[in-house]
């Protein structure tokens, strides 16, 4: 294809402008005709939004899917997985098979966690159950760990909604300043004696089919307090969260690694003092996880063809091995604390841009989306629906007994629930 | 003859050292407990006893302890020798490591008398209860340090290798072909590469090496069998990371047995009881070196803690007999002079240099419990590193590692040597730093470990010779890989240097 792909951005970060530049594109404003547009989640609502947007054509590819926050909204995720599980259950999924205790085997991969105010006497019910637990509040539309805190006491949650009623709690039925409280991982896996929590960067080019792609440098991030699970702690937020936004604030922020720790140390760290065999089956986890996480938000997904999102998927361990998904951010941060930070992130922004953009070239929204292994740089397919499907289907051919496990939670619920297939 | 007199004074040494050991009254009181057993017959006691000492592992745990003493014993000698020669059999060696303790010891006292602070000084009882407390979190603590400085560098040191020279040996009279271009200016033999092919013969090209192929060589009852000599020949060929804590450990034969426990924790409580002068210089070097180092800093408490421990620990004498080095002395504070007030300072006879950390850092890749963590570094330390930093003529000491490193480059990368030093970038002066810590911060960890692996299974540090030279002989690559060794694969590089260099 000739030309040069016109590009624009509104994030003014170099590892973005760097890599634009490096493929000689050429940049414009957004009113001119563009091709590639890397932009915030705000100006994303404006392009689909029906006032104001417009109608894109089959050259123009954006960073982001219409309803991104179906996943990247910290309520709507836990609906979405909530609702995905009570689907497979009632297809008696064999995913959604659980234990004598009633907790799901495969699908219990995130804290328990309630709406509020919306579900406030379910949370109430189950807080006493086990009045000892600590739990997290976060407001479900910030990122960054702003308005984040922790609570143990049913009390604190009744002043904070007193405090709060005249503001958040009413905004709350827009549905703007809701937050979601949810059990907090009190037995986190200590390195060092330190908490951390795990940063991976997950590409997905089409939500139906499903294709989407784990990026091999992720990080862990480190708290620069040592942990202490001592309640008396809960107000020093630099134990709890692992947020950089937070850390850096910490008197014993480091600059040169910023607290940032390769997810391969992680693995030889664990491999090497927990065995092998837990450890692949702690990574099989994790990306079992982010894969039926897109599931559980896929057939609710603007599956808009211009579009494809890389997500920053923040992911706890604790001391058994257990992963659990926190949150999936929808604009990781594009700010290099550290020198090997600004390296990762132009590298990841420049595989990115080799599986979406082939060749550098104009994007074509019918492109075929799989992209040839030699471009795919640190990316690894995670999951590819399409190809399992036919996998699938072969077997099913060979032998029509059993169904097969990965493909069929999708079938059936996108049936159940039709997706919205144009956005206009 | 010889031999037979060398071997059986070798093993009444190795038999007076494990007396009275926790070993020995372990496995007295398994053969006394045995007697009431029905298969131990009387006609045949000691071979029933025997055999049931070998069925129930302590045969095998009493091979590893012996085999543990043949690593570290004496080289023999002649009966006649004193006990310095054992140290070290060259005068002008001796008198070259004597002067440089006595160098680092006053640059010590200097430093003590110039901050005011002691060298050493029991806490009072508030600030001991709060050491205990941010025991697993001193990190978070930010003494101001800026008074403190490192009593030497590596560079230092190469300072003084540079400077040896054997008054016996006149070195400018045999120039030519075979005439030595580098720093190192004493004659001590080293190998050539066919010397080192048959000494790391199972790194050739025919071999399985983990860190080349990662499915090579599997031995799947290697653990169970609990063989230090077995697990050692192994790593030859590189440990599985699944496994290398536990086969380090089995080589090392330190097996973290409740005394190593308990040792570890009187260890603790003298570290909470005394503050010491060099705690700061341990303090300052972990600051500087691993707090800020991509692969360590997460270890940052767990650094402190084996530090701080290994700095008490009298133990670590005992490598003294072997070592040329020989422990700093001091006297109680107002007893100067007093011999009976002399004591050796710091109390493991260690002072710590700038980047003694390193040798610490990797191992809590390993291990996550602190005194498992100390037992195999003690042990590593007093089998390999304190090699690294003494003057000695040791074949895998220092100053052979040094030179071999140099006669290697300039026999087989001629050009490469010539240009670096034309340039005024002696070879040995960038590589020195990364010998002395055993390449610990320079290379990325795994592929250390991979290292270390060969470093125990050969049973020396002397690996550490660079090979890494071999495929960037040209300069600008060459500027970039010396600034940055972390992206380097070291098994291939060995292997090729070694086995695929034309000779």
């Amino acid at each position: 294809m000739a030309g040069k792909v016109k590009w624009v951005t509104d994030i003014e970060k170099s590892v973005l402008i760097n890599n634009f530049e490096k493929r000689e594109w050429i940049q414009v404003t957004e009113n001119d005709d563009w091709n590639f547009y890397w932009m915030s989640i705000q100006t994303i609502r404006n392009v689909f939004s029906v006032d104001t947007g417009y109608r894109l054509s089959d050259d123009q590819m954006v960073n982001h899917f219409p309803n991104h926050y179906e996943l990247t909204r910290k309520d709507l995720m836990i609906k979405n997985i909530k609702r995905y599980r009570k689907e497979l259950e009632k297809e008696g999924s064999p995913l959604a098979e659980k234990d004598e205790n009633g907790k799901y085997i495969y699908l219990d991969f995130v804290p328990v966690t309630f709406m509020l105010p919306a579900d406030y006497n379910l949370f109430v019910e189950e807080f006493r159950k086990n009045p000892s637990s600590t739990w997290i509040m976060k407001p479900c539309g910030k990122a960054q760990g702003k308005g984040i805190f922790l609570i143990n006491k049913l009390s604190q949650i009744k002043k904070w909604s007193r405090d709060s009623r005249t503001s958040t709690f009413v905004a709350a039925s827009s549905g703007k300043e809701a937050y979601v409280i949810s059990l907090y991982i009190d037995n986190p896996l200590l390195i060092g004696g330190k908490k951390f929590d795990l940063r991976l960067y997950v590409l997905v080019t089409t939500y139906r089919p499903l294709k989407c792609y784990m990026y091999k440098l992720g990080f862990c991030r480190f708290c620069t307090v040592k942990y202490t699970p001592s309640t008396s702690e809960l107000d020093n937020m630099f134990v709890h969260l692992t947020n950089v936004a937070i850390q850096k604030h910490g008197d014993d922020y480091n600059h040169v690694h910023g607290g940032k720790w390769t997810v391969s140390n992680l693995r030889l760290y664990l491999e090497s003092t927990r065995g092998k065999e837990v450890t692949s089956r702690l990574f099989d986890q994790i990306h079992w996880i982010v894969v039926q996480s897109l599931k559980a938000v896929a057939p609710v997904m603007n599956n808009d063809k211009h579009c494809f999102e890389c997500y920053g998927y923040d992911i706890i361990i604790d001391d058994k091995l257990k992963p659990w998904l926190i949150e999936v951010n929808a604009s990781p941060s594009l700010t290099s604390s550290t020198a090997n930070d600004r390296i990762l992130k132009y590298n990841l922004i420049n595989d990115t841009l080799n599986i979406v953009t082939p060749n550098g070239d104009i994007p074509d929204c019918r492109w075929n989306r799989s992209p040839p292994r030699e471009a795919m740089g640190n990316y690894q397919v995670l999951y590819d629906e399409e190809q399992a499907q036919s996998e699938n289907a072969e077997r099913d051919l060979r032998s029509r007994s059993g169904q097969p496990l990965g493909s069929k939670g999708i079938k059936g619920s996108a049936g159940v629930r039709p997706a919205v297939a144009t956005w206009k | 003859r010889q031999q037979g007199t060398e071997l059986s004074a070798s093993i009444s040494q190795i038999v007076q050292r494990l007396r009275g050991t926790h070993l020995h009254s372990q496995i007295e009181r398994q053969a006394k407990e045995c007697l009431h057993q029905p298969d131990i017959k009387l006609e045949s006691l000691k071979e029933d006893v025997r055999s049931f000492l070998k069925a129930s592992g302590w045969e095998r745990k009493l091979q590893n302890a012996v085999y543990r003493e043949l690593h570290i014993q004496l080289p023999p000698s002649h009966p006649a020798a004193p006990p310095e020669h054992l140290k070290e059999p060259l005068a002008y060696m001796r008198k070259a490591q004597a002067s440089w303790e006595k160098r680092v010891l006053k640059s010590l006292n200097s430093m003590s008398t110039e901050l005011g602070v002691p060298l050493a000084r029991m806490r009072p009882a508030a600030e001991q209860k709060e050491l205990a407390n941010k025991w697993n979190e001193m990190g978070t603590d930010e003494p101001d340090l800026t008074r403190f400085r490192p009593v030497y560098a590596p560079k230092d040191f190469l300072e003084v290798l540079i400077s040896l020279r054997n008054p016996n040996h006149d070195s400018s009279e045999d120039v030519g072909v075979r005439s030595h271009w580098g720093l190192i200016q004493v004659p001590l033999n080293v190998r050539d590469v066919p010397q080192l092919r048959q000494a790391y013969s199972e790194l050739n090209l025919t071999n399985g090496q983990l860190g080349i192929d990662d499915n090579a060589h599997i031995h799947p009852g290697l653990v169970a069998e609990q063989d230090s000599a077995a697990a050692q020949q192994y790593s030859r060929q590189g440990c599985p990371t699944g496994l290398r804590a536990e086969l380090w450990g089995l080589i090392l034969n330190s097996t973290n047995q409740p005394q190593d426990v308990m040792h570890y924790e009187q260890l603790k409580a003298g570290v909470i009881q005394h503050d010491l002068l060099v705690d700061n210089l341990i303090y300052k070097d972990v600051k500087l070196t691993a707090s800020n180092d991509d692969y360590y800093f997460v270890f940052e408490d767990f650094l402190y803690q084996v530090m701080l421990c290994f700095s008490r620990d009298t133990v670590v004498l005992e490598h003294f007999k072997y070592n040329s080095a020989t422990p700093p002395r001091s006297y109680i504070q107002g007893k100067a002079g007093d011999q009976e007030c002399e004591v050796v300072y710091p109390p493991n006879g260690v002072i710590p240099f700038h980047g003694f950390s390193m040798y610490v850092a990797p191992l809590c890749f390993l291990y996550n419990e602190p005194s498992k963590l100390y037992s195999v570094f003690r042990e590593m330390y007093i089998r390999y590193f304190f090699r690294l930093h003494s003057i000695s003529s040791s074949p895998s000491g220092i100053v052979s590692l040094c030179l071999q490193f140099e006669r290697l480059l300039q026999a087989h990368l001629p050009q490469l040597f010539y240009h670096l030093r034309q340039n005024g970038a002696q070879p040995l002066r960038i590589a020195f730093k990364w010998m002395v810590r055993a390449f610990s911060g320079y290379l990325s960890t795994d592929q250390l470990l991979l290292l270390w692996d060969r470093i125990l299974g050969y049973d020396s540090s002397y690996l550490c010779f660079l090979f890494l030279f071999h495929k960037h002989t040209h300069t600008h690559t060459l500027q970039a890989v010396l600034a940055d060794l972390s992206t380097l694969k070291v098994m291939p590089l060995i292997q090729i240097f070694l086995f695929a260099t034309a000779i």
